[in-house]
């Protein structure tokens, strides 16, 4: 076709411009199956680039090869939500020499839109696109090869960098619509064997957790949102993907049945659990920044009510339309949680980065109801302490903690206390729920930080909040 | 009754967090032989420093004539445990034995009395000597079902419908009654097939059984269900104790509620629809006092 932007990938890398020292960016959204990382930096490698900023939405276990791209000078500066993997174990201990750069999604969002982080050129996934650059999660052809739903990491990536390649795996005829980047923001369409492995992103049925205490765990923290003062008609709700929560929203259900009670909107990551609720008439809108399995996708293609939102429209803080603003409950999970309801979702207990930052600071501060769900103890790891390894969502804007051994209120919520006592539910003080950790399982030691700096916490409205030491075997 | 492995730490820490009313930590089927040794040392200590929140804690010793037995009882007994419960008992005798042997402990302690005693009844003598068993001590507690031996033992397998124990349930069940003490069913183990398991709790509901043997915590709540009275019934009952105390204080004699005379039994069945409300957490014992 006239005007066909469909080069090789060394071709776009010449066409952008593209210079040592600039910032490249990626989303996240084939999570686990994404392919596109790696083998743009193995070309970037190729073509002799150095010390590159790589700016991802988040970056996970499969993104190993990254070390030795490091290694070489390749990559000297890192941006990210996440880490996992033995990548994260390499950063822990010190390979790089500047640290990496922890946003949430709506605080990279905001940087991004604010220029604060720029990014020279974007590289995005897309299940289709066509040879002017309609681009879409959601695949066109008969024989599609992946699938991912909503691209909404990659919105502001599209909308801010300089230079967008995209990178397909599906190139369909003019005109690929629905589309979610337009045609307008992208100067190059690459097409590649494979952009991810779509059964990486998570099983596609849905399955309920067998294990008894993540069930116990979401019975809790159904009864406290049931009781909260919260659930009502049109209320709004937000759930992560740990194994308690979503069986928090089968508890949900049922009582939203019982009573005759409908949500307006779903927010977030969206699940097959979501959709289901969505199609049985309780939740009016589902509004998604990312699909968090292969019925969420496939819903989104299909279901008008069921909407792509950017990451800046999902959870900015100083955007007054970000969704967020209006979200009324969501459950999230923690690595630790301490005694002032601060929770640490990105470093373990053992020094080691093994999480994402994600949505939860953006949700916990901006809902009107914001819930921790974390066990007390997993095995030897006490989850309740006096004080986080690192800050990640400060406590002002966490309510509730609900554990296995009770159910602790933030100090600054005595209406909420107040009704879940009434509703008989076990609440506790939290320090006694950090004490009753304590007694079974002793004092750990200290862990043994070195005085590297290995990564930067910033809070969602761009200050530092915290930072990560390099860890010492 | 929740039966937890007792080489497992994991599992007899979080126990008492899913609310069983007793946990039963085990000794005997649950644990290789090459770990009979280890494992007494960890419900030992488990016992002593775990706190378990009030629950019953009961022990599944091995039987008296292996060589782990006697050192069980030992062990649990110093440990403090509430109930020994001891496997496949066949005759009167044999509960004696282990009278004794928790006597000798108890009396090196200074506690005697303190430990009761189970009896799992688990082959065809078991039951022909159900009542002599549940008679056997002061101690005895309650009288339980073992279903697996029992059915092997018959030469015949367990099935659904369970109509293979239908003479053991009701043995067990009239021997408990008629002694006295409490009586459990055995356990179901197919955690994928919860209506079979739901209508297994509702047949032994049905026969009179106090409760139900399980082996995971997501069987709690389907016990609880059935074994919940309705509100009805709670409301029923509430009303007949506070009529009882009423014509107690009064010094009267013949109860009437809703026009209809109160006698004995009913009164009895008041008093166990309330405690079963309480014990299956839907009534407040504060409340129902």
């Amino acid at each position: 076709m006239r005007n066909s932007k469909v080069v090789t990938l060394e071709e776009a890398i010449v066409k952008s411009g593209l210079k040592d020292g600039m910032t490249i960016s990626f989303h996240h959204h084939f999570r686990g199956g994404d392919k596109v990382v790696n083998l743009v930096v193995a070309k970037l490698a190729e073509m002799g680039f150095k010390d590159l900023h790589l700016a991802a939405s988040s970056l996970s276990d499969v993104h190993a090869p990254l070390i030795d791209h490091i290694k070489a000078g390749v990559i000297t500066k890192i941006s990210t939500s996440g880490l996992r993997g033995e990548l994260a174990n390499e950063i822990s201990h010190g390979l790089m020499k500047e640290p990496v750069v922890f946003r949430s999604h709506g605080g990279r969002g905001s940087a991004i839109a604010s220029g604060e982080l720029h990014i020279d050129v974007a590289f995005l996934g897309a299940s289709s696109c066509d040879e002017l650059g309609n681009a879409s999660g959601c695949p066109r052809s008969e024989n599609a090869k992946s699938i991912c739903g909503s691209l909404g990491y990659a919105l502001p990536d599209a909308r801010y960098a300089d230079h967008v390649v995209v990178l397909t795996d599906d190139l369909v005829a003019y005109p690929n619509v629905p589309k979610s980047i337009s045609s307008c923001d992208v100067e190059s369409v690459v097409v590649v064997d494979s952009v991810g492995d779509s059964s990486k992103i998570s099983s596609g049925a849905i399955r309920d957790s067998k294990n008894p205490r993540d069930i116990l765990l979401a019975k809790q923290a159904a009864k406290v949102i049931i009781n909260s003062g919260y659930f009502k008609e049109g209320f709004s709700i937000q759930t992560g993907t740990g194994g308690a929560s979503l069986a928090a929203v089968k508890y949900i259900r049922e009582s939203m049945i019982e009573q005759g009670i409908h949500a307006s909107f779903a927010l977030g990551g969206i699940t097959a659990h979501m959709v289901k609720l969505h199609e049985e008439g309780l939740i009016g809108r589902l509004i998604d920044v990312q699909s968090f399995d292969k019925v969420a996708a496939e819903s989104i293609a299909h279901d008008q009510f069921h909407q792509e939102v950017s990451a800046v429209e999902y959870a900015s803080a100083d955007h007054v339309g970000s969704a967020v603003h209006a979200l009324d409950i969501v459950i999230l999970s923690a690595l630790e949680v301490d005694v002032n309801f601060n929770v640490n979702v990105l470093v373990g207990s053992d020094g080691i980065i093994r999480g994402a930052i994600g949505g939860h600071p953006d949700t916990a501060e901006d809902s009107a109801l914001s819930i921790i769900v974390c066990p007390l103890l997993r095995g030897r790891i006490p989850c309740v302490v006096p004080k986080v390894t690192t800050l990640i969502t400060p406590g002002k804007g966490v309510d509730v903690v609900v554990t296995e051994y009770g159910i602790a209120v933030n100090p600054e919520r005595p209406e909420i206390a107040e009704r879940l006592k009434a509703a008989g539910l076990k609440v506790v003080d939290i320090h006694n729920l950090a004490a009753k950790a304590r007694s079974i399982i002793g004092e750990p030691d200290a862990l043994p930080f070195g005085d590297k700096v290995v990564g930067i916490v910033m809070d969602r409205h761009g200050k530092v909040l915290d930072e990560i030491h390099n860890i010492v075997d | 009754m929740m039966f937890v492995p007792g080489n497992n730490p994991g599992m007899m820490a979080d126990a008492h967090i899913y609310g069983p009313d007793s946990i039963m930590l085990d000794l005997e089927d649950s644990v290789t032989m090459a770990e009979k040794d280890a494992a007494r040392l960890l419900v030992y200590n488990a016992l002593k420093s775990i706190d378990f929140g009030g629950t019953e804690m009961v022990v599944r010793i091995n039987p008296l004539n292996t060589p782990y037995g006697k050192k069980d009882v030992e062990a649990v007994v110093k440990a403090g445990v509430d109930v020994i419960r001891m496997p496949k008992t066949e005759t009167a005798d044999e509960v004696r034995e282990l009278e004794a042997e928790i006597v000798k402990v108890e009396t090196e302690l200074g506690c005697l009395g303190r430990t009761r005693i189970m009896a799992a009844i688990e082959s065809a003598l078991g039951i022909v000597n159900a009542y002599e068993i549940a008679t056997a001590s002061k101690r005895m507690m309650g009288i339980a079902l073992g279903a697996e031996d029992y059915s092997a033992n018959l030469k015949t397998q367990r099935t659904p419908g369970g109509a293979e124990l239908l003479l053991a349930r009701e043995t067990i069940v009239v021997a408990a009654r008629a002694a006295g003490i409490a009586c459990f069913d055995t356990v179901y183990s197919n955690l994928d097939d919860m209506d079979t398991f739901r209508k297994e709790v509702e047949l032994i509901k049905t026969l009179g059984f106090d409760g139900k043997s399980i082996i995971n915590p997501r069987q709690i709540e389907v016990v609880n269900e059935v074994f919940a009275p309705s509100q009805k019934d709670i409301d029923k009952a509430l009303r007949i104790i506070a009529a009882i105390k009423e014509a107690q204080a009064k010094g009267s004699g013949v109860i009437a509620v809703n026009g209809k005379m109160v006698d004995r039994p009913v009164v009895i069945r008041a008093e166990r629809t309330v405690a079963l409300a309480i014990a299956s957490g839907i009534l407040d014992k504060e409340e129902a006092l």
